[in-house]
């Protein structure tokens, strides 16, 4: 089985890319953390702290012709929850970063936090009917892209063009990260 | 108890949970959200804690992923950990490493997510 996350900021689309993915209804689970953002792995320290719980989705691909499961995590989007990333980057293939047009800035901190982790990704664009569409080479400008990063559109509702970029993020992890 | 045979031939007894091909000495820190559980037995064993006793229940229907227990029974995943790792050590659960032992993004594995994504196409 494989994993590969889905990252990107609050509400660009993880929960509806995975969905239109998972072969089930994407399971949630959750993470409880404490005030200071490190997961919490120890019952006892829970007693006196302050402590948050954070939902993650996650999905079930499955490759018959292979005998393979992809697994598709959806990795927190607010920046505060940075610290799970840790854990979810952990033998993760590579990771879709999904970004929305209409606020490209709240992405930042998601390529930052996979380029840390030394996760391979791509971007792919949300086309959300009211974000506006710019020309590829603006978009790779604006997002500081390396060369050999792909940069796709996908409409996440469309589990066609979601496959696509699994397929997209897996040809570029053959051809650099191999 | 199960069987195992020694080279001449007459059988050694050996505790259930070092006959399998899992690890049974998982310690928290190498349990993973991908990490695969199996309960071993084939019957759910008594006088288990309520939570101990639902994960071995929901395993007993088959393998499934650390995440996945966590996202059946509404547990978080930190709790989750903890628990299988009680019950590892006890031979409830065994823990089956889910990833290549030759690295994760081997060649060999990606050309065949490959192979596989593109025959969903």
């Amino acid at each position: 089985m494989a994993k590969i996350l889905v990252a990107g900021a609050f509400g660009v689309g993880k929960t509806t890319m995975i969905g239109s993915l998972s072969e089930i209804p994407p399971l949630h689970t959750e993470e409880v953390m404490t005030t200071v953002g490190a997961a919490v792995d120890h019952l006892a320290d829970l007693s006196g702290k302050s402590t948050t719980t954070v939902a993650m989705d996650f999905g079930r691909y499955s490759l018959p012709s292979q005998d393979l499961v992809l697994y598709l995590f959806g990795a927190p989007g607010q920046e505060r929850f940075r610290a799970l990333w840790e854990d979810l980057a952990q033998q993760a293939l590579g990771a879709v970063v999904l970004v929305d047009t209409l606020r490209l800035e709240e992405s930042f901190w998601v390529m930052s936090a996979v380029e840390e982790r030394g996760v391979p990704y791509v971007v792919a664009v949300n086309t959300f009917p009211r974000s506006p569409r710019y020309p590829v080479e603006q978009l790779r400008q604006a997002l500081d892209l390396d060369p050999r990063t792909p940069l796709l559109t996908v409409d996440a509702r469309d589990p066609t063009a979601c496959l696509r970029v699994l397929i997209a993020l897996v040809d570029h992890l053959l051809a650099h990260y191999t | 108890m199960t069987g195992m045979a020694a080279p001449n031939g007459r059988r050694r007894l050996v505790p259930a949970f070092l006959a399998t091909d899992g690890s049974a000495w998982a310690s928290r820190n190498t349990l993973d959200r991908m990490t695969v559980l199996t309960a071993t037995g084939d019957r759910v064993p008594e006088g288990l804690d309520p939570p101990e006793h639902r994960i071995v229940t929901l395993l007993s229907g088959g393998a499934l992923t650390l995440a996945e227990v966590a996202a059946y029974l509404r547990l978080p995943v930190s709790v989750v950990k903890v628990l299988v790792s009680e019950l590892v050590d006890h031979g409830r659960l065994t823990v089956h490493a889910p990833l290549s032992r030759s690295g994760h993004r081997d060649r060999q594995l990606l050309e065949r997510v490959l192979s596989g994504l593109r025959a969903r196409l």
